[in-house]
């Protein structure tokens, strides 16, 4: 499997509190990884560290051998755990703005993608559900061509259907040969789609396997393992 | 399709058998085209290389074959079919075996218990 993200020994500090401590691990390309750890544990932290939003306090990340900065922009595509929309738009402003943005925007995808989540680009961003809301961003984010996507709780809404209506947009729109890493505190209906998962907690790494070994060499669901691990939260 | 999975167990090993099912009861016919990977990982929402993986042995299993650059197919071969049916009620018959003796029941009284209920199924079925 080629080597898609490699992540060494990557420390996160906000003055005194460590966010992120000493973290490493790689992903091969073509897999969708679960970020799984509970609130505060540090995902979004990480996300947004190989985002290149933010700076490591030590540690390196790079994405296909090029270390994150200006370079990594155009092969990593991510969707914050808050919009990236402004209140003002509607769907079709949202679009254009992504567009001007990343030269790597692609439009008739997006709008495959918007016709499949029952979205209008004359609808207002403001009046949107939460739940649309969520497939706007994932709209977003899928519909460029990068190598990486990194999906900050894309499932946070609490309504089945629309749960079931984001993975069923994230299995058709996936280009195969890229890799998703997917932060979620919610592991049951998820699980399925994921190649490997990390488990983070309090700013480290406990567990980074591949989920079918997991089944196979625990009897377990990695929502099991996720409760006796994450238990004393 | 339909399947309720179980995430306690390997997902690849449960398509597999679900698959290897329809094939037995003749819903899938030899020679039929099975999905393409795209396709069931999007239907079923499981991870395209677990679907991967699971054509992967069933061409192993050569209950699957590929033909290049038209897809997959169930094969045409009647005797591996029987083969995967024999294989299938095998397993049914060492879980019921090992479950009988569990309740303390052994050879004989096993062979008794089932003859006497299939005889009284045969009758139900005669009313």
């Amino acid at each position: 499997m080629d080597e898609l993200l490699e992540i060494q020994n990557v420390t996160k500090r906000f003055g005194s509190r460590q966010a992120l401590n000493e973290v490493s691990f790689r992903l091969g390309a073509g897999t969708i990884t679960g970020l799984l750890g509970s609130n505060g544990s540090g995902k979004s932290t990480l996300m947004k560290l190989i985002a290149g939003l933010s700076r490591p306090s030590s540690g390196r990340i790079s994405v296909i051998g090029v270390p994150v900065g200006m370079d990594s922009k155009s092969l990593v595509s991510f969707m914050p755990d808050v919009p990236v929309t402004e209140s003002w738009m509607k769907v079709g402003d949202a679009l254009r703005f992504q567009q001007d943005f990343y030269p790597d925007f692609d439009q008739s995808k997006a709008l495959r993608m918007l016709e499949f989540m029952k979205l209008r680009t004359e609808d207002k961003v403001r009046t949107l559900s939460k739940g649309m809301n969520e497939r706007l961003q994932l709209t977003l984010a899928l519909s460029r061509r990068a190598r990486l996507y990194l999906l900050d709780e894309p499932i946070g809404g609490v309504d089945p259907v629309a749960r079931t209506k984001i993975l069923n947009a994230l299995m058709e729109f996936y280009e195969e040969d890229s890799s998703i890493l997917l932060s979620t505190h919610l592991v049951t209906d998820i699980e399925r789609i994921f190649d490997e998962v990390i488990f983070l907690k309090d700013g480290e790494i406990v567990l980074h396997h591949s989920v079918e070994a997991l089944r196979q060499e625990r009897g377990k669901s990695i929502d099991e393992l996720f409760r006796e691990v994450f238990a004393e939260c | 399709m339909g399947i309720e999975f179980d995430n306690n167990q390997p997902i690849y090993l449960q398509i597999m058998n679900y698959i290897k099912g329809e094939i037995i009861t003749g819903k899938l016919k030899p020679g039929d085209k099975i999905p393409s990977v795209r396709e069931l990982a999007a239907e079923l929402q499981i991870n395209p290389n677990t679907v991967q993986r699971t054509f992967q042995e069933l061409e192993r299993e050569t209950i699957v074959e590929t033909r290049r650059g038209m897809g997959r197919y169930v094969t045409g071969n009647e005797e591996t079919i029987l083969t995967i049916k024999k294989d299938m009620a095998q397993d049914v018959l060492d879980r019921f075996i090992r479950g009988m003796q569990e309740l303390g029941f052994q050879g004989e009284d096993i062979i008794a218990a089932v003859a006497e209920n299939v005889h009284q199924r045969d009758q139900g079925q005669g009313d």
